[in-house]
């Protein structure tokens, strides 16, 4: 496999990229975007998240092996989310029995 | 021969053990196998301290009013003894030792792919271990291993930071081996030792880095916002705050289910070479069982929600967790149906690696056949919490996982030694170790099938005589391990001499010396045949 140099202007451009992403999301932050508010938080973060890895990691320059592995680190991320999810979005289909009361217990 | 065994110091060969002397070529080496003597010395240390704590519980319990410890102490003992026997010593237990020795003879290379990562993984490792020394001292910690929240982290004024911070750092010593077992299976094996011609360790080992990789980071940052909502009060987990118990459950189980399998399937990769020497037979549906260790990784992910069935989990989620668990079940079968099938028609010898072998499948079994208790929705609601899961996982960790990786350290002896030990001395310690564990922890089967909570400083009378049953057991198993210890420790100086595959087993680790030179292979080995081919090794003896 060749070894792909990196020309250093390209790792200069993404970090002030990457510092103009954090005062994006800085900025974000005091503005009131309602339900778009972690939408666009993420997606920002996102974005940042792309860059380390496509340049600073040099995925973008590396082999099968190595997107591979990338792609099954992010799958196992998403097990560990949609299975605790599956607890959390669950939970209240079977509503408590009425005679469990939400009452703080009382103390002798 | 005879000379050899009198003037082993005028004639030895070099070797990696002889190369260089002083502590300087120990600390600094970047040879794989003195790394992997480092770890056997580090681990037998924190064995030894996690079995203490074991000893004074044990001796406690003899009276059902408790011996000789207030249960404040007695939380701390249950506690420290999981975090130093999970973290400190069965999790880098065959990894770590017989992994870093063995992966790159088996492959054929001179060394792991990255030897300044594999010593720095040892550092963090005793970095690690010393910061759970520290907080024991310092007064230990109450909390289980386990942390759970949200006593760990709003209400235990014990030292729960510095346990975790131990943790913390040690996991990263996991993460580091994992990644350097990865990349040298993938990269350095010997021409022609393609996937299919490896030896069913490597694939265990393969298997095992996998879920290092991709698990201990989710640990690690459990633990970080632990000790964040711990010193900072930042709501996570705890409801006082507006966190959520169960959130730290879901994270810390993700990683400490498949924990579990961080132990048992380098065990299952040992016992695997095991059978196929000493019944002279390729295992039986090689394939299968190379691919049952992947799938026990991967579905071993999807599981962990069968700890939490009572702690008010979603019913729904929780019949998931249990379908789930079951099915990992079928791989893990598929191995032990496997291993027995190998011996059929085998020509079976009973040396003591097969002895701990064979102790490791009839436990291991016995493990995973009260998991499945564990994992049925009704029954875990009677045993949660139990004595009877203190058995079970002690049957999969300590007679599992700790049988094989003694019978690993006594197969491959010779090879890293360049000794050999008393056949009889260790026959008897497999068998006085099979006895006494089973008499340590059948008992609490039944103690906990009859309600018997664990983590109890005290009980009722009617529990006493199975209780005392479990302790003597515990007394015969602790004479099964220091028997080892002796033995082993002799023959380093007044064994025989090994000869460089006194076993006739097949494997690129016994075609080098015993024990190897520092390059491991004075040409790296072309390998032109399957994984055991004892089958063509005896055509050619006639």
């Amino acid at each position: 496999m060749s070894h792909i140099v990196v020309p250093q202007k390209t790792y200069i451009y993404i970090f002030l990229t990457l510092i103009g992403l954090t005062a994006l999301t800085t900025g974000v932050a005091y503005v009131d975007l309602g339900p778009f508010n972690t939408v666009v938080a993420l997606a920002i973060a996102f974005s940042k998240m792309l860059l380390v890895i496509l340049f600073f990691m040099n995925v973008r320059n590396s082999s099968g092996l190595i997107r591979i592995i990338i792609v099954a680190a992010f799958f196992w991320f998403a097990l560990l989310i949609a299975f605790t999810m599956s607890d959390y979005r669950t939970r209240t289909w079977t509503p408590a029995p009425d005679s469990w009361s939400s009452a703080p217990p009382t103390h002798p | 021969m005879s000379t050899a065994t009198l003037e082993p110091r005028v004639h030895a060969p070099r070797n990696y053990l002889n190369a260089d002397y002083g502590w300087k070529s120990w600390l600094f080496t970047l040879d794989h196998k003195r790394i992997a003597l480092l770890y056997l010395v580090s681990i037998t240390f924190f064995f030894i301290v996690g079995g203490s704590f074991a000893v004074l519980m044990r001796i406690q319990l003899v009276d059902p009013q408790g011996a000789i410890v207030q249960p404040e102490t007695y939380n701390k003992l249950f506690t420290l003894h999981g975090v130093v026997m999970i973290f400190f010593f069965l999790i880098p237990s065959i990894p770590a030792v017989l992994g870093n020795f063995l992966v790159p003879l088996m492959v054929g290379a001179r060394d792991l792919a990255f030897p300044k990562l594999n010593l720095l993984s040892w550092y963090i490792y005793i970095v690690g271990g010393l910061f759970t020394l520290y907080s024991t001292i310092a007064g230990g910690v109450d909390t289980g291993w386990t942390f759970y929240t949200p006593y760990s982290s709003t209400y235990s004024n014990t030292q729960v930071t510095a346990v975790a911070v131990g943790v913390f750092i040690t996991g990263f010593s996991s993460i580091l081996t994992g990644l350097n077992f990865i990349v040298t299976i993938h990269k350095m094996r010997a021409p022609g030792l393609t996937w299919f011609r490896m030896p069913l360790f490597l694939w265990a080992m393969y298997a095992t880095s996998i879920i290092m990789v991709l698990g201990t980071p989710v640990l690690a940052i459990t633990i970080f916002l632990l000790a964040l909502e711990h010193l900072f009060h930042v709501g996570i987990f705890s409801p006082a705050l507006g966190g959520d118990p169960l959130l730290f459950q879901h994270l810390f189980w993700f990683y400490s289910h498949p924990a579990v399998y961080i132990m048992i399937l380098p065990a299952m990769g040992v016992v695997s070479e095991i059978i196929a020497c000493f019944s002279r037979k390729r295992i039986f549906g090689y394939k299968i069982v190379a691919f049952s260790s992947v799938a026990i990784a991967v579905l071993g992910f999807l599981v962990w929600g069968h700890h939490m069935f009572v702690t008010g989990q979603s019913v729904y989620a929780g019949i998931i967790f249990s379908l789930l668990s079951f099915l990992v079940a079928i791989p893990s079968a598929i191995k032990v149906f496997n291993w027995t099938a190998t011996l059929y028609k085998g020509s079976i010898s009973f040396d003591a690696p097969m002895l701990y072998a064979m102790g490791f499948i009839g436990l291991f079994t016995m493990g995973g056949l009260t998991g499945l208790f564990l994992a049925s929705l009704a029954t875990d609601v009677h045993l949660n919490g139990t004595y009877f899961v203190v058995a079970h996982f002690h049957y999969i960790m300590v007679g599992g996982a700790v049988m094989g990786y003694l019978g690993g350290i006594h197969f491959w002896w010779p090879k890293i030694s360049g000794r050999k030990y008393p056949n009889g001395w260790a026959a008897l310690a497999a068998a006085i170790i099979f006895i006494g564990f089973n008499l340590t922890f059948f008992p609490q089967f039944v103690l906990g099938y009859l309600g018997m909570p664990r983590r109890y400083a005290f009980y009722p009378a009617e529990f006493q005589v199975l209780n005392v049953m479990s302790s003597a057991g515990a007394t015969v198993l602790g004479v099964g391990y220091l028997i080892p210890l002796i033995y082993l420790f002799w023959s380093m100086r007044y064994g025989p001499i090994a000869e460089p595959n006194p076993w006739g087993a097949t494997g690129l680790e016994w075609q080098t010396p015993s024990p190897p030179p520092t390059e491991n292979f004075s040409k790296i080995p072309v390998v032109t045949e399957e994984a055991y081919a004892y089958a063509e090794q005896e055509a050619g003896h006639e």
